[in-house]
Formats: C-alpha cells, structure tokens, sequence
C-alpha cells in the first residue's frame, strides 16, 4: 500500500468519527498555540528591551568608582586603600580622549522644590549639557543647561514634565526661578514626557548644572561618569582610554568599573531569550497533554475498530502495515492540530499586537517551526503504543466480535 | 492443493489444555467443493482458520500447494492471505464507514492496485454478485442478503485460489441464505476455485460434493461421494 493511500486510508478513519477527532485536534491545537503565543510574548519583549536600550545609545559607557569584579574583600582593603572617589576633573580629562565624543560627570541627590507655595521633594540630577544629549532625551520648551566651564555653578535648571506641571499647573514654568534646597535656579527648559520606558524616569526630576549640584550636596565625588564613544565600533577604545586615563590619574591603581551599554544589552537580551524558551517549554507541557489524549482516543479507536483490525488482518494486511495506517492517523492528528494551532497563535499574536501596538510581540520562526514540529513528533510518538496495539492484534479473537 | 499432516491445535483455557484439533490428516483437491460440518465446539471454525492462515497449528503440518506454510512469518501468511485466499464471515464484516465499492476494492488496496484498475474491478465484481447499482451505499443501507453479496464479492476479488466460507447464512433468512449460497457455488464453478463451507445446516451441507464431519478435534470417517 503506498503512502498516499496510507494516508487517505487513515484520513477516512478520522472523518468516520469527527466529534473525536475535532476534541483530539483542538486539544493538539491549543498546546501549539500556546507555544505559538508564548514565545512570540517572550520575544516581544526581548524586542521590547533591545529597542529601548537602543535608544539610550548603543555607544554609551558608564564609568562606576570601584571594582565590581573585585567586589568584597579587595588586597587594597588590607593595603589600607580605599578607592578614590571619580572627581569632576576626572570628567573632563576623560573628555579629551579622541575616541570620546562627549562625558557627563553626574552626581544624584534629593531635595525640597519649591515655587511659591506649592513644593515637593525630588531627585537631583546635577551633571552638564551632555546628558540630555548622551541619554537622548527631549526638551519640550526652553533650551538644554547652558555651556561653558563645567567647574562653575550657573543658576539654570531643567524640570521634567510631571514636576513643571505639579509646580506651575497651567501657567508656564519656562523662565521662572524654583528654590531647590537652598538655591535659587531659573527654569531654561522642560524635558518632554517620557511616559513608560526604561532607563531613568525624568518626569519627575530636575537637572542642574554639576558644580551647582556639587555645592548643594556638599560633595566633591561624582556618582558616575557616563561616556558616549565616537561611534560603536570605537566602544573597546574607549573603554581603554578611559581605563588608561583614570589609571595614571589615580596613581596607577585600576579603581573603577567601566560598564559598556552593549555589555548591558547583551545580558538582558540573553535573560530575555532563556525566559522565552521557559515559556514555551512551559506551552510545551499542555502539547505533552494533548500528546496524551491522542494516545488515549487511539487506544478507543484501537479498541472500537477490533473487527475491522481484525478483517484487514483476513485481507491480507501484514501487521506492519496495519500499525502505519494507525501511525498515520495519529500523525494527521498531530499535523492538523499543529496547523490549526499555528492560525489560532498567530491571529493571538496579531490582536495583542493590535491592543498594545506599542509592544513589539512577534512571532519567532523557531517557534512557528517548534510548535508544529513538536505537535506532529508528539502525536505520532504517542500513537507509537496503540499502533502496535492495533498491529498485534489476534485476527481470530478480533474477528469474533460483530463486525 | 491443501494437505494436513497430523494437525493439531491445543488452547490454554485457565491453566487446563484443551484440544480444539486432535491430529487431522486431510486432502483437498483443487476445485473441489468441501462442506465441513458439525456440533459447536468440534473444531470446525478452527480448522477454517487454520487453512486460512489467520492460526497456527500447535502440531502438524500444512502444505498449501505443496508450499509448507506451517513455518512462514507473518508478512509471508499475510501475502498468500491476500493473494490466494478469500474469506466470507457469518457477520459479513465490512467497514462500516466505506461504500460497497469501497468494501471490494479494499483487499486491491491492500495489494497495492492502482486507483484505476481497482475501481474497474469492483465494479465487475459487484455487477457479478448483481449489486452493480448499490455500490455507492453503505453496509447500514443494505439488506443482510446484499451485505453478504458484498462481502463475496470482496472475497473473490482478487481471484483466490480457496474461498473459506465460515457459516456464510447464519445470520441470514432462507430467502437470502440460498441466494448467497447459489451464488458462492456459481463463482466456485466459474473462477474454478476451491471451496471450503463450515455450516451448521444439514441441508446446505448436503449440497457440496464432498461432506466433512468433525466431532471432538476430529474429522470422521467419509461416509463417500455423490450428491445426496
């Protein structure tokens, strides 16, 4: 019998007892949309925190004191040295490197903000005009801190969206002195709404200028220092330069921890894609399921089928060809359900992505491919047991039951 | 064309043994018309299955042809099944769930007959058992005469060399019944084909030119030939 009359055999079989066969297809096929659906959410976001790293700049380094890798108890501890703080003149030095285009020395604080009579505490970012650039963030109104030499205060500030609105309500805040802690600093900008995203939330901050920032938390260290390299290929270069600099500039000591956007990105992109392969292996286990009620509705047709097994046998069927026409059934099973599992998982995937256009779900071809692959192994392996059934049956015995 | 040697078939019941088949020495020749009779329990329908190969012989040996197919596997008995041997059962069994063409092209499917040849041969052969315009009915539209038409149909299909009919009218009315079997006997004429007939009825029984008797496992003394 060649395969294609294998298949047509089996596919009559099914169509013999649709209600059993749909239950058995939509049970296959929920647990490939399932992966379907899953995956493709997992991916989304794995897409989702790509994207927003990308648009905090992918040529970004953050310059942290201290040494992460030598975290706990370092041989300078026992030396009695202490890792020196990042200063603002560190900044600049950094600045000068050809492989740097711009620095932001930053140092980060709470305080009291007030205008008039309305006034709320709120986070302090004390850094220089290359902030607003490096993180690329937008200013709504006004202008960015003013330029100029970074070691003098200067009486500006920046207000995010949320903040501007709460102090000034309708009325514009562009052009009017706040008081934050003990100065007096005139709003030159607003920033734009960022609404949801990763990174640092600004709506709710002010920024002001880093000497101005310095004197009001009465520190000379810097929290960190965030470096924008020329380009991405420069990144490595500019990791070193920037190693190399604060190295002479601290006495030859390797104090501080150079962190690469890309470095960033790459662990998040790898947690993000485990996370997705977790969810569908999680789907996997309802395909597991599904596999299982393929076993049992072929163990019932094995069973309510004995005497046509059992004619097939007088026929002349050898018993191999008696388990592949019951194989195929169990792989058409797999196969249909796999497919209609496809449909349902994509048409899930395009109405989230309808309702939540902003969140970048899509379906990964792995798991297209996954999904109806392990569906149609499933079944077939799971029809494996009532295939042999069917093909070692006793023709006398099976032939005694009313056909 | 069928020789037994001391044929025996032994179940296991609950721990006890019993003999359904005490050592049978048979001969048939080909074409004959054999009728093989009986009380339940004599063996009869397992010497049926044995000659059809769908059981083994505990003992003995079965040379079908001069071919011994006591010892051949399973995808071998399965062939000489397909290509020489045709059953018709007492309970018809044809798939519920396939047309009266589909039922008599199912041995050729098995055998791998092209779509084309098969559906030709059908046909004949339904138009031969005079059901040629009930062939796109199914079993459950069909009288209990014509489902066993079918099923003879089915059997001589593919032109075997044996045709095993195991109480082919039992489950059927007289009318019917002798229909069926006018029919059997007239395919057995044409086709030349030998034919074995396992019956309960004396009256049918007496019809073959030769008349087996089993009692207990055994085939009894012929009682000669001729036509009662």
């Amino acid at each position: 019998m060649s395969p294609p009359a294998v298949l047509a055999f089996a596919l009559r079989s099914l169509a013999a007892v649709p209600l059993r066969t749909a239950l058995t297809l939509l049970a296959v096929g929920i647990g490939a949309g399932a992966v379907l659906t899953l995956s493709a959410l997992g991916e989304g976001a794995r897409r989702y925190v790509t994207r927003e790293f990308a648009a905090l700049g992918t040529n970004l380094l953050v310059v942290l004191p201290g040494r992460s890798e030598t975290a706990g108890v370092t041989p300078g501890l026992f030396l009695g040295e202490t890792p020196r703080d990042l200063t603002l003149d560190d900044a600049l030095a950094l600045a000068r490197s050809p492989h740097v285009r711009r620095v932001a020395p930053i140092v980060v604080g709470s305080a009291r903000v007030s205008h008039g009579a309305r006034a709320r505490e709120a986070t302090v970012l004390a850094s220089t005009p290359g902030l607003v650039a490096i993180r690329r963030w937008r200013i709504a109104r006004g202008r960015n801190l003013p330029e100029g030499d970074p070691r003098r205060g200067r009486s500006a500030c920046l207000l995010g969206a949320r903040l501007a609105r709460e102090l000034f309500g309708a009325e514009p805040a562009l052009g009017r002195w706040v008081r934050v802690g003990d100065r007096r600093l005139r709003v030159v900008g607003v920033l734009a709404a960022q609404g949801f995203g990763l990174g640092i939330q600004t709506d709710d901050m002010v920024i002001v200028p880093v000497a101005t920032g310095m004197a009001l938390f009465r520190t000379e260290s810097l929290f960190r220092i965030m470096v924008e390299a020329r380009s991405r290929e420069a990144v490595p270069l500019a990791r070193e330069a920037v190693r190399a600099i604060l190295r002479e500039r601290h006495g030859g000591e390797e104090d501080v921890t150079v962190v690469t956007q890309d470095a960033v990105l790459g662990a998040f992109d790898r947690i993000l894609r485990a996370l997705t392969y977790a969810l569908a292996g999680l789907a996997g286990i309802s395909l597991g399921v599904a596999g299982i009620l393929v076993m049992n509705v072929m163990l019932i047709g094995v069973a309510a089928r004995r005497a046509e097994i059992g004619l097939l046998k007088a026929l002349g069927a050898p018993p191999g060809l008696i388990g592949r026409l019951f194989l195929a059934e169990a792989a058409l099973l797999g196969a249909a359900g796999g497919l209609a599992g496809l449909g349902v998982g994509w048409l899930a995937v395009l109405l989230v992505g309808r309702i939540y256009p902003a969140f970048p779900i899509a379906a990964p071809g792995w798991a297209a491919a996954a999904a109806f692959g392990v569906a149609l192994a499933g079944a077939t392996l799971f029809g494996l047991l009532p295939a042999r059934r069917a093909a070692r049956l006793d023709p006398v015995a099976a032939l005694a039951d009313r056909g | 064309m069928i020789r037994l040697e001391g044929v025996e078939r032994v179940y296991r019941v609950g721990g006890e043994a019993v003999r359904a088949l005490a050592g049978i020495d048979l001969e048939i020749g080909t074409g004959e018309y054999v009728s093989l009779m009986g009380p339940s329990g004599s063996g009869k329908s397992t010497l049926l299955h044995i000659l059809g190969l769908l059981d083994r012989p505990t003992a003995g040996r079965y040379l079908l042809d001069g071919l011994d197919v006591t010892g051949l596997d399973e995808n071998a008995q399965a062939r000489l099944r397909r290509e020489a041997i045709g059953f018709v059962f007492q309970f018809f069994h044809l798939v519920p769930r396939l047309t009266a063409q589909a039922n008599v092209e199912l041995p050729m499917l098995l055998a791998g007959v092209p779509p084309a040849e098969r559906r030709r041969r059908a046909a004949e052969a339904l138009a031969a058992v005079g059901l040629a315009d009930r062939a796109r009915h199914r079993p459950d539209q069909l009288s209990g005469g014509q489902r066993q038409r079918v099923a003879i149909a089915r059997a001589t299909v593919m032109r075997p060399r044996l045709i095993l009919a195991d109480e082919p009218t039992g489950n059927l009315d007289h009318a019917a019944g002798a229909e069926v079997i006018a029919l059997l006997e007239r395919l057995h004429r044409e086709h030349g084909s030998t034919l074995v007939l396992v019956t309960h009825d004396p009256e049918l029984g007496a019809r073959a030119t030769r008349r087996l008797r089993m009692r207990d496992g055994q085939i009894l003394p012929e009682e000669g030939d001729g036509r009662a």
